[in-house]
């Protein structure tokens, strides 16, 4: 039936082609509509995270700073133990020269303070010296007199090594290893604090998602097994919370938690604790934990009770006229229909917890805080940028399988939200 | 759940019995907090836990000074306008953007959906630290850091995932012979979504706009990075306030936000039942 003519639509052109156009028309009408917050959301959102990734591996500050002396070290043995030849230390006198001129070597010195302490001073020192550098005489001697730090190879390796316009130091570092010159190796006992805070950070998140589990289910069983008039008055204690500012939330538990706080008041006043022995409540793990609970509590309540409100009730009565007990029933039949729901919580509030920053910083004191904290403080305070972007990095990383997952068993479309 | 059958032994009734005591528990948890701060913003001392005063309900132990620095103090009351000159205006975007896209989300046919939808969502997924990280350094790049402009384009991402969240959910409910009805009496697509679509959506185009006002309301890790003293807004001054010397004025502020948080809730729920009279699904 190959031959036949093709079936024709009222404006006289081949209705399969006629519909194609239309399903391509409503395609591109759909797109437009999609492509100013498309276009919004890359511009103001993607871009600074692409931003804060390429920052974790950017090191473009040596060569562009000391091209000359990279150039010149490529010849150079690292491996040989010795002090660069004159030729290098020529360049390394025109580079700073120019580097001194436009004031970027204390930039310079900061960034390879980095990986070898000591450096941040050596520029400097020698930054105000390199005017009274004697252009004819031999530079090699000048420069170890400004500071005989110079004739230590140890500073060569770090600036060669440093000297490509991308690094992985940066990552290294995240994970407390290093750079050394035997290739990558374990940082000195006392730098490794990295892979102790992500620990810290995962293991206070599963405390926290396991608590808001034993708090939350049972207020989600209670809530979709009540009759809808008491059940919605209900809710109000649920959503309220969820609705409140998340700084009034964390100005409510850090007044309560105190030692002069009401809970200790309270503590004192019915005898369980000594006026002289209060608990420390607050500034330490146990007020991030508590304080974080009541906070994420309302993301494991709802997708928990929207679940739980699917469970056809006959299950439980089907179980029950088979002469199941109460427990068996509740185990066997009703727990796993509501297996997704916690799954859903869970990756939630974890997620949530994970990436935490506020209330950490406010109540955790100094042993309760998160990774995060610790990227705040490289970006605002230690301004090393390009460690904080690297552990952001990973934290990204770590969030988005987490969000794969919750892809998977939730779908993103299916989000409730209130 | 509510009434126990009358062949319910001792045990199952008196596990019934703890059971409920247990949920007023958590209750108590999660609503206290919030409750406590109220009384105790009314302290007539520069204390956070109840005098003698106040426990005997003697007025002397009441006052509302508290209340008064805040109206008084000119740190907060900038703190304030910041947030209304910051908030509304990243609502406003949020708003317009994302129900467009989500009218263009909920065709029958749109290529690369999930990727679509992964992108919109993600300003929710990421934890705000990165965010705040990531916008610090590109705002700096194109010289956004520091200013307000920059303050509302983040905030307004920020909020753009529940606006697509509410408004996707309602045009889920939406009947599409409607749009075609109109369209075969000769309105165009301007006047169709005008005088048909839009009615209707409202109620969840209204709550996500709730939903991304609070966001930027509320919101104080990203501000904190690329705001600077000129954007200071409530939440910034509240930060500050608990990280240097807490002061009882913060439980002034704490209060009167737990006031818009209940104010927003109770619009929320008129909105969803509105909502759900419109789609003919009879309220809960």
């Amino acid at each position: 039936m190959s031959d036949s003519s093709p079936v024709i639509a009222a404006d006289g052109r081949p209705l399969k082609a006629s519909l194609n156009r239309a399903l391509r028309r409503q395609k591109i009408r759909a797109l437009l509509l999609i492509a100013p917050l498309l276009l919004f959301v890359l511009v103001t959102f993607i871009a600074p995270i692409a931003d804060m990734l390429f920052r974790s591996v950017e090191n473009d500050i040596v060569s562009n700073t000391l091209p000359r002396t990279v150039v010149a070290l490529d010849d150079w043995d690292a491996g040989s133990g010795e002090t660069p030849d004159e030729m290098i230390f020529a360049a390394l006198a025109a580079d700073l020269a120019e580097a001194v001129a436009a004031k970027r070597h204390t930039q310079l010195g900061t960034r390879l303070n980095y990986e070898l302490s000591g450096m941040s001073s050596l520029f400097r020192k020698t930054g105000r010296q390199v005017k009274k550098l004697d252009m004819d005489a031999p530079f090699r001697e000048q420069f170890l007199e400004i500071e005989e730090d110079w004739a230590d190879p140890e500073i060569w390796i770090t600036i060669k090594a440093n000297s490509s316009k991308y690094t992985a130091g940066y990552f290294l570092n995240a994970v407390d290893l290093q750079n050394g010159p035997d290739g990558i190796e374990a940082r000195p006992e006392n730098q490794r604090i990295y892979v102790k805070l992500f620990g810290r950070t995962i293991f206070l998140s599963i405390s926290i998602t396991l608590s808001c589990f034993l708090l939350g289910y049972p207020i989600a069983f209670l809530l979709a097994n009540l009759k809808a008039r008491t059940s919605n008055i209900l809710m109000i204690l649920v959503l309220l919370p969820f609705w409140t500012s998340l700084l009034v939330r964390t100005s409510a538990w850090k007044v309560l938690l105190q030692q002069q706080g009401v809970i200790n008041d309270v503590l004192v006043w019915i005898g369980l604790v000594a006026d002289d022995n209060r608990l420390e409540l607050i500034n330490n793990q146990t007020g991030t934990i508590i304080a974080m609970t009541h906070i994420l509590l309302p993301f494991m309540i709802l997708p928990l009770y929207s679940v739980m409100k699917t469970i056809p009730i006959t299950y439980v009565r089907a179980a029950k006229s088979l002469g199941a007990t109460n427990w068996t029933t509740f185990w066997r039949v009703y727990f796993p229909q509501s297996v997704p729901g916690i799954g859903a919580g869970s990756i939630l509030v974890f997620i949530l917890a994970i990436g935490y920053y506020i209330t950490p910083a406010l109540v955790g004191g100094t042993s309760g805080t998160f990774i995060s904290n610790r990227i705040a403080y490289h970006i605002s305070s230690s301004l090393n940028w390009g460690l904080g972007a690297a552990l952001g990095a990973i934290l990204l990383a770590l969030v988005l399988v987490l969000y794969g997952l919750y892809d998977k068993i939730v779908g993103i479309d299916n989000v409730k939200l209130g | 759940m509510s009434k126990l059958p009358p062949y319910t032994t001792t045990g199952q009734r008196a596990w019934h019995y703890t059971f409920l005591s247990i949920c007023a528990l958590i209750f108590f948890f999660l609503i206290f907090p919030i409750l406590i701060i109220i009384p105790l913003s009314f302290n007539a001392q520069n204390f956070f836990t109840f005098t003698p005063e106040m426990l005997a309900l003697d007025p002397a132990g009441f006052s509302t000074k508290h209340y008064a620095d805040f109206f008084n103090s000119s740190d907060w009351q900038n703190a304030l306008k910041n947030s209304f000159r910051i908030a509304p205006v990243a609502t406003v975007i949020s708003v317009t953007f994302g129900t467009l896209a989500a009218i263009g989300l909920s065709q029958s046919h749109v290529p690369f959906k999930g990727l679509i939808m992964a992108v919109l969502i993600s300003p929710m997924i990421v934890p705000l630290i990165i965010s705040a990280a990531g916008m610090y350094f590109f705002y700096s790049r194109i010289g956004l850091q520091g200013t307000y402009i920059g303050v509302v384009l983040a905030h307004a991402v920020l909020g753009i995932p529940f606006v697509i969240i509410t408004v996707t959910a309602t045009l889920i409910g939406f009947d599409k012979s409607l749009t075609r009805a109109s369209a075969s009496m000769g309105a165009g697509p301007v006047r169709t979504f005008f005088k048909i679509q839009m009615p209707l959506i409202l109620p969840g185009v209204i709550s996500g706009g709730l939903f991304a006002f609070i966001t930027s309301f509320d919101e104080v890790v990203v501000v904190l990075f690329v705001g600077s003293a000129g954007q200071k807004t409530l939440p910034w001054q509240m930060f500050i306030g608990m990280r240097e010397q807490i002061s009882p004025t913060i439980l002034a502020v704490a209060t009167l936000m737990v006031a818009i948080s209940i104010v927003l809730l109770t619009t929320l729920e008129l909105l969803r039942r509105r909502s759900e009279r419109l789609r003919g699904m009879s309220p809960g």
